[in-house]
């Protein structure tokens, strides 16, 4: 008699007689975290089209052919267009080859041993240092010491150290992916360990070192804190003639119109803004297409 | 990791005796071996590079002005006829915009990660990760813009007395844009949990929800703590929306509907006038930079041996 009394409220506290707020917290909760990411979201769509609103009527060719004016209406972009796509050609010359010989250096030749695990660490922490901090370097290393002045040149330089972590940490994964069977095939034949990279690592490891390449230098299109302290001036009517011209880019030209308080400068803002990100766009979808294409090569 | 190496690691006696054959080559390998061996010691000189110049102007910058001013001054007006040079009003609008950023960031991109670990069905995930990522890569100009001309005026009507430069507004726009980076590293953390956890919470009767919550955010707590602490650093470091969207007016004040100026947004200010070398004007930007330098490396420090630690207990 004693167990039969006590037995109901057991089956209360049993796991197996299931409560029903346990069921209710799971769809709450499942409730409360799409919505966290459908605003998300929205807030990616909301500033999207918050800038087309504002932007789109001031797209068209004179925009795009026209340098930079006092009226709003006849400012247009050309000599920033030009100079971002000069500054990252140039930044791409110049990172690209150290940046995979940085990663061949690091995949291929280095041992395990403390050096390159330092080399390692620093360049994951240099990968987290602010990009401006990046211009304060630029300022004193390229335009001042190495008398660079306020140049593409100097900008250039500025935007490559800021993208080579992100290269050599692609291309590294990139060469690793490539399997050691034909390294070994190629030694076994009696390459040397440069024929063997020349010929076999690198040619398997290329379309992942191109695409790791193109979103690092699609961030550096972005960028303009790093290039603010190195000079890059707001006011250009030309177009650079060598890379020890001075110059402006896209999105430092974009942050003056910003800082104006007239709204046909926020509206060519908005409109360059709109450019900016189509480029990135055409930046990042080459990259993904690359992958793709010959991502499955190797298996 | 280690096996890895070992099994990539090709025996010197093969290529030894092969650069013995042929002699011209030789001197060609070694010299390969000593350009890529440039390359990989440039990212050393890089970091010597940075910590040089702010050291030394650093340097230059106290000899005029003391440690007491610098960190004992509540004012900081450089640009000014009457000059203090106290950090603090720069530091405390960095460090209000900073928690603004990290009180959007941190809530919100756990709770996604935690729906697209644990919750969210493949096909879900495939879409929403690359969605958040996009996030990640608008350049900062443009969400300066956002912050300024959108979310600013939106907040002005629902709060009154708001400023047209304020700490609000770029602070929640950089909470989204750091979203995406507390987001990933933390669902990776998750991820990298193993199944026998919560398989095992499973069998002792939890819900998903309380296998979720109460089993794989503890066990990837150091994963979590250290997207946290990586978000935190990138907050600091943000330049673009605060100078755009802030105000540039140093003042110490914890009310985040006044206009504020960051230290990144202080390199900005001076950088965009022309300050000749040499200047106290000019010394102020490395001082600051220092600062920000200094606080930015021992977060990434502290972040990345918690990664670390993560890693070592579950592979």
């Amino acid at each position: 008699m004693v167990t039969e009394t006590k037995e109901p409220p057991l089956q209360h506290t049993c796991p197996h007689g299931k409560k029903p707020g346990r069921r209710w917290n799971n769809i709450i909760f499942q409730a409360v975290a799409i919505t966290a990411l459908v605003a998300t979201v929205s807030v990616l769509i909301l500033l999207l089209v918050d800038i087309s609103i504002d932007g789109i009527p001031r797209l068209n060719w004179t925009f795009l052919s026209h340098y930079p004016s006092r009226k709003p209406e006849m400012a247009g972009i050309l000599s920033a267009l030009v100079g971002s796509g000069c500054l990252v050609f140039l930044t791409g010359l110049i990172a690209f080859p150290i940046g995979v010989g940085a990663a061949i250096y690091l995949e291929e030749y280095a041992g395990n041993n403390w050096f390159s695990k330092i080399i390692e660490v620093n360049i994951a922490n240099l990968a987290g240092v602010p990009s401006i901090i990046y211009g304060l370097l630029g300022l004193e290393v390229f335009v001042r010491i190495m008398h660079m002045d306020r140049s593409l040149l100097a900008g250039a330089c500025t935007l490559a150290l800021l993208v080579l972590p992100m290269i050599i940490i692609a291309s590294r994964e990139a060469m690793r992916t490539v399997p050691v069977s034909i390294r070994e095939a190629s030694f076994a034949v009696g390459a040397t360990r440069w024929e063997t990279i020349r010929y076999h690592v690198l040619p398997l490891a290329f379309p992942g070192i191109l695409t790791g390449t193109i979103l690092a230098l699609s961030r550096a299109i972005g960028e303009a804190a790093p290039l603010i302290p190195i000079g890059a001036l707001t006011y250009v009517a030309f177009l650079p003639d060598s890379p020890l011209a001075p110059f402006t880019a896209l999105p430092i030209q974009i942050f003056n119109w910003i800082s104006r308080p007239q709204k046909g400068f926020a509206d060519n803002a908005a409109a360059g803004s709109i450019v900016l990100l189509v480029v990135l766009l055409l930046m990042n979808a080459g990259a993904i297409w690359l992958r793709n294409r010959y991502q499955k090569k190797l298996h | 990791m280690i096996t890895d190496r070992h099994q990539k690691e090709i025996p010197h006696s093969v290529v030894h005796s092969i650069k013995q054959r042929r002699g011209g080559s030789h001197i060609k390998e070694i010299a390969i071996h000593a350009a890529l061996f440039a390359c990989g010691i440039l990212s050393i000189f890089t970091t010597l590079g940075i910590l040089g110049i702010l050291v030394y102007e650093t340097v230059q910058f106290f000899q005029e002005i003391s440690f007491l001013q610098f960190f004992g001054d509540t004012r900081w007006t450089p640009l000014f006829v009457s000059k203090h040079f106290g950090i603090w009003p720069l530091l405390c609008g960095t460090l209000l915009v900073t928690a603004i950023a990290m009180a959007v960031a941190l809530p919100i991109g756990l709770l996604c990660a935690v729906y697209l670990s644990e919750y969210a069905r493949p096909n879900v995930r495939k879409v929403v990760k690359p969605l958040l990522e996009i996030l990640a890569g608008i350049p900062t100009v443009v969400y300066g813009y956002f912050a300024l001309l959108f979310v600013t005026p939106l907040l002005q009507n629902i709060i009154p007395g708001m400023a047209g430069f304020n700490a609000l507004s770029p602070g929640i726009v950089m909470g989204i844009m750091i979203l995406p980076i507390v987001s990933s590293l933390s669902e990776d953390a998750m991820y990298a949990v193993p199944q026998s956890l919560r398989e095992g919470a499973y069998a002792l009767g939890s819900t998903k929800l309380q296998v979720s919550f109460l089993t794989v955010v503890p066990a990837a707590f150091s994963g979590i703590t250290a997207s946290f602490i990586l978000g935190v650093s990138r907050a600091i470091g943000e330049t673009m929306i605060v100078a755009i969207a802030a105000g540039l007016q140093p003042r110490l004040t914890a009310n985040p509907i006044e206009p504020i100026e960051t230290m990144t947004a202080y390199i900005v200010q001076v950088s965009l006038g022309d300050t000749p070398h040499g200047t106290i004007e000019y010394k102020t930007i490395f001082a600051v930079g220092m600062v920000l330098f200094v606080s930015t490396f021992v977060l990434n420090i502290i972040s990345q041996w918690m990664r670390g630690k993560f890693r070592e207990v579950y592979t």
